[in-house]
């Protein structure tokens, strides 16, 4: 019973997702629904691995940014007409990234907890450095992709589509690994590293599995921003902020949940990118993002979904309580309390 | 009796301590053998290397004549050797049930994990089962970290147990748990033992070990000093004087001497 109501929300919001661009027409706001779909997709790819195993990753950069210059690169060469068919490049983009993120794995995952956000961290710069001093990737001019000339009006529409076809897969990939063996051993490597490897769980091949599978959704998601951008900078692809960003959202609304990046993202994101088009001041939403965070570790320091749900789980608990004590108290004291 | 599991002169230094120093054990097949010695004298780093934990500096271990000395973690116990923590281990985020899960595919493949679901119908009847049999069935359903000490030694003890391992090296079960509960713990072993679990136990209570082993290894300063039955290790001049230079073990000296 629970369970259908649980599936029925989902459709709800999947149909109410799907209506969004008719609802809002203004193209600059549905650009902003559709970065905003995209974030919200590596968030929760990114708690997929992450969450689920306790290795904060902020290095996902490198695997947004190989995706947007697979899908640049590829397109230039390969003569891509500026038209749908470049959608077919977003998954390669994706694949690209799981081929980068093997060995990046193979090196950061010897290292545990601090030691491997600071290499996830150093390889990422090994990346933006790459991309602004080589010669393929165009240096610091970026690259610039096949023109697509969609009417402005409905540019966005398509994108908004494929965002959101990528989110539904993030999130039925986050679903499939919770109840998977894979990701009861993904938790139970956070939860305690050395004790899951002496019950027989191959710790090493599970954590890189788990770490590119969460590049190939965060490639795509790079793939499909550089084809809506039709230009990309190393600096604007490979952005450090991207990981800050994601992290953020995972964080705030429940790190190692499923609801948890999804609804983080879509308040987070929407809200950065509502208050940097309203206001001129671009960075007026870094101030109003550091008030939020110090509330929210403040107040629910595992994040909106879990205290959320806590707060329901004693609501539940005293309404049950309460309810044993009315059956099993006698009228008079009843009255007494009243 | 055959040898089941055999360290053969370990050597292991951490920088310029000599943990261990030329240590010979062996465990018999079908038996309880029980590990003693005085705090620091090499246990439970004989324990880690026989369970693939740290890597001897000379030495070998062997479990059913095949040599593991090398063999990561995962491996050791994908063979058949399990173990429980001193400092009592248990996945505290995740559910009782969810951590008899973990253990219950020693043998599968990496691979296998990503297509299949967390658990089969089997694997959760004996998981309950186990679960039943140290008596913590009740709890299934709560996150392990809700639980108290003594749980989480039966929880540790339950989960080793579902792989099915041939010999299982506990570490301290009767560590910090009260009088009621080491009893318990006692019979839960002797029980295994009697359905062909075979035991190596290293122990600081020497009414626990005494009572439940059928051998006992003294060890000494990073070596085995005397091994026996034990009615012999109890009156042997040696182990009293190791316990004597072992300086603060008054008091088991005392247990040793009179039971």
């Amino acid at each position: 019973m629970l369970l259908q109501k649980k599936n029925l929300l989902w459709v709800v919001a999947l149909v109410i997702a799907f209506f969004v661009p008719q609802m809002i027409t203004n193209p600059a706001y549905r650009q902003i629904a559709v970065i905003t779909l995209i974030f919200t997709a590596c968030a929760t790819s990114w708690n997929m691995f992450s969450g689920y195993s306790g290795y904060v990753a902020l290095g996902s950069a490198a695997f947004y940014g190989t995706g947007a210059y697979t899908m640049a690169l590829v397109a230039n060469h390969m003569h891509f007409a500026g038209n749908g068919d470049m959608f077919w490049l977003v998954p390669l983009g994706g694949l690209a990234a799981v081929i980068v993120a093997i060995p990046v794995g193979l090196v950061a995952l010897r290292v545990r907890r601090h030691t491997f956000v600071v290499i996830t961290i150093a390889i990422f710069f090994v990346f933006q450095l790459s991309a602004i001093n080589a010669n393929f990737t165009g240096g610091t001019g970026g690259l610039t992709l096949p023109y697509v000339p969609w009417q402005i009006e409905n540019y966005h529409l398509p994108f908004y589509y494929v965002a959101l076809a990528i989110l539904v897969f993030s999130i039925l990939l986050s679903v499939g690994v919770r109840r998977s063996r894979f990701g009861l051993q993904l938790l139970a490597i956070r939860d305690d590293e050395d004790r899951a490897l002496g019950l027989g769980v191959k710790v090493f091949p599970v954590k890189l599995t788990g770490f590119a599978m969460s590049a190939f959704t965060v490639g795509m998601g790079g793939a499909l921003y550089a084809m809506m951008q039709g230009q990309i900078y190393p600096q604007f692809v490979f952005d450090p902020m991207f990981d800050i960003t994601i992290a953020l959202m995972a964080f705030f609304g429940g790190f190692g949940t499923l609801l948890g990046p999804i609804i983080g993202g879509l308040v987070l994101e929407s809200a950065q990118q509502y208050l940097t088009v309203t206001y001129s001041n671009g960075s007026l939403y870094l101030i109003l993002f550091g008030v939020l965070f110090l509330l929210v570790i403040l107040f629910m320091p595992q994040g909106i979904v879990v205290f959320v749900r806590d707060r329901m789980a004693q609501r539940q608990d005293r309404l049950e309580s309460a309810a044993k004590t009315a059956s099993s108290e006698t009228p008079v004291a009843q009255g007494a309390h009243s | 009796m055959t040898e089941l599991l055999k360290a053969q002169g370990i050597s292991k230094a951490f920088g310029g301590v000599h943990a261990l120093n030329n240590c010979s054990l062996s465990v018999e097949k079908g038996s309880i053998t029980g590990l003693i010695g005085p705090n620091g004298s090499g246990k439970t780093t004989l324990f880690n290397v026989m369970t693939g934990y740290v890597k001897p500096d000379t030495g070998s271990v062997v479990f059913e004549g095949k040599d593991i000395t090398n063999a990561r973690p995962d491996k050791v116990f994908a063979l058949g050797v399990g173990r429980t923590f001193q400092l009592t281990r248990i996945f505290a985020r995740i559910s009782v049930l969810e951590n008899m899960l973990v253990a219950t595919q020693r043998e599968e493949s990496w691979l296998r994990g990503l297509t299949r679901s967390m658990s089969s119908k089997s694997e959760l009847d004996s998981a309950m089962e186990w679960l039943d049999f140290v008596g913590i069935a009740r709890l299934a359903k709560l996150p392990a970290g809700s639980l108290s000490y003594g749980q989480r030694k039966l929880l540790e003890l339950a989960y080793v147990l579902v792989a099915d391992p041939d010999v299982i090296l506990l570490d301290e079960p009767a560590g910090g748990v009260n009088l009621t509960l080491i009893n318990e713990i006692g019979q839960k072993i002797r029980a295994l033992n009697e359905l062909g679990k075979t035991f190596l136990i290293v122990e600081h209570n020497m009414e626990f070990v005494m009572s439940l082993c059928h051998t006992v290894t003294v060890m000494h300063q990073g070596s085995d000093l005397v091994t026996g039955a034990p009615a012999e290790v109890r009156s042997n001049p040696l182990v009293l004087d190791a316990y004597l230079g072992g300086s603060d073990d008054d008091e088991i000296i005392e247990e040793i001497a009179h039971g």
